[in-house]
């Protein structure tokens, strides 16, 4: 591997663009494709590349000059976090250990701070309007932590809106059973409504904001994986 | 632990390594899973990066094979040239280097240069 294409690999990363490392073991030679590149000098479909993004596992295909392996390098999984609370605190910092990219999102003075999340993406605004902005996808996981419908049911009906993979809202089943009703009355569907997870995270018996945090992080790679 | 991957960059935290030690002047080389069968722990597209002295970042298994990669590596690295490799509990090193899960994999361990 030329040094110039690791340092390559790690640019796109860093910019946040998805690429394809393409190797032939037999004779060692490679090509780092961009997404939405055609076909590559190795003879790699530019179907194939495509398949491979979107799935983001590498695999070894067979070329006239022999099995071609490809890498993935796509953007990793996002984590929106609504709700700075104590939770979050925990939250945040292991699902980043985790590999997810996450942001933080609280309108509230004094709760999406600096001091409180040190290195954390923070947007201080009410969700109606920043979740619009954050670009929700099919990599996207949204957790609903504050307990407060001003905050959490904006920022739910945004999720609910978009193909993001995992939904989540604190709160005990007479708190989801409210909100279900409130959601419903906006014009979801039992079917839109059964995509939250509430009460959030894995049956873990989890009782401290550090243990929810666990439960909820578990629920969410669970989501990813399964 | 010092993390490469710190939140703000969203690079593959043994990548990073790599460029940092390519960066010092180290030579390395670059293993990668690429094919895995079985209940292999670390899937297709895991990477190490090894330096010259031994040092080593990121895994190909749950640590079984670690040891015989490295030493595959520094050969890499001195020969100047990509090899594959094959471990698994059928192979003929099973008892010596192998995969206790009883997984298959193949890995490419490579100079970066």
């Amino acid at each position: 591997m030329k040094a110039s294409v690791l340092l390559g690999v790690v640019a796109a990363q860093k910019s946040g663009r998805d690429v394809v490392l393409a190797t032939r073991p037999g004779d060692g030679k490679q090509e780092l494709i961009e997404a939405g590149s055609g076909v590559g000098n190795l003879g790699v479909d530019g179907d194939v590349l495509a398949d491979v993004l979107r799935v983001g596992e590498s695999r070894t295909i067979e070329t006239q000059d022999g099995p071609v392996f490809l890498r993935p390098y796509i953007r990793p999984p996002r984590l929106i976090v609504v709700g700075a609370v104590h939770i979050a605190q925990s939250l945040v910092p292991m699902a980043t250990v985790a590999g997810f990219q996450v942001t933080v999102l609280d309108p509230r003075e004094g709760f999406a701070t600096e001091d409180r999340f040190p290195g954390a993406v923070l947007v201080r605004e009410w969700p109606d309007q920043a979740m619009a902005a954050l670009g929700l996808d099919g990599r996207t996981a949204i957790v609903a932590l504050t307990h407060d419908p001003k905050i959490d049911d904006p920022a739910l009906i945004a999720a609910l809106e978009s193909d993001a993979f995992y939904l989540g809202a604190l709160g005990s089943r007479k708190t989801q059973g409210a909100r279900r009703e409130r959601l419903g009355e906006a014009g979801f569907t039992d079917g839109d409504l059964d995509r939250i997870h509430g009460p959030i995270g894995l049956p873990i018996g989890a009782r401290t904001p550090e243990e929810i945090a666990v439960a909820v992080l578990a629920q969410v790679i669970g989501a990813l994986r399964l | 632990m010092d993390q490469p991957n710190s939140r703000h960059t969203n690079a593959d935290p043994v990548l990073a390594q790599a460029a940092e030690w390519l960066d010092e002047g180290r030579r390395i080389a670059l293993a990668t899973v690429t094919r895995t069968w079985g209940s292999a722990p670390r899937r297709a597209g895991s990477h190490m990066v090894i330096a010259d002295n031994g040092d080593f970042s990121g895994s190909v298994s749950g640590g079984c094979i670690e040891g015989a990669v490295i030493q595959t590596a520094l050969e890499v690295i001195e020969a100047g040239e990509g090899r594959t490799l094959e471990f698994g509990v059928t192979n003929e090193m099973a008892w010596e280097v192998g995969l206790a899960c009883g997984g298959r994999v193949h890995l490419f361990v490579e100079p970066v240069v």
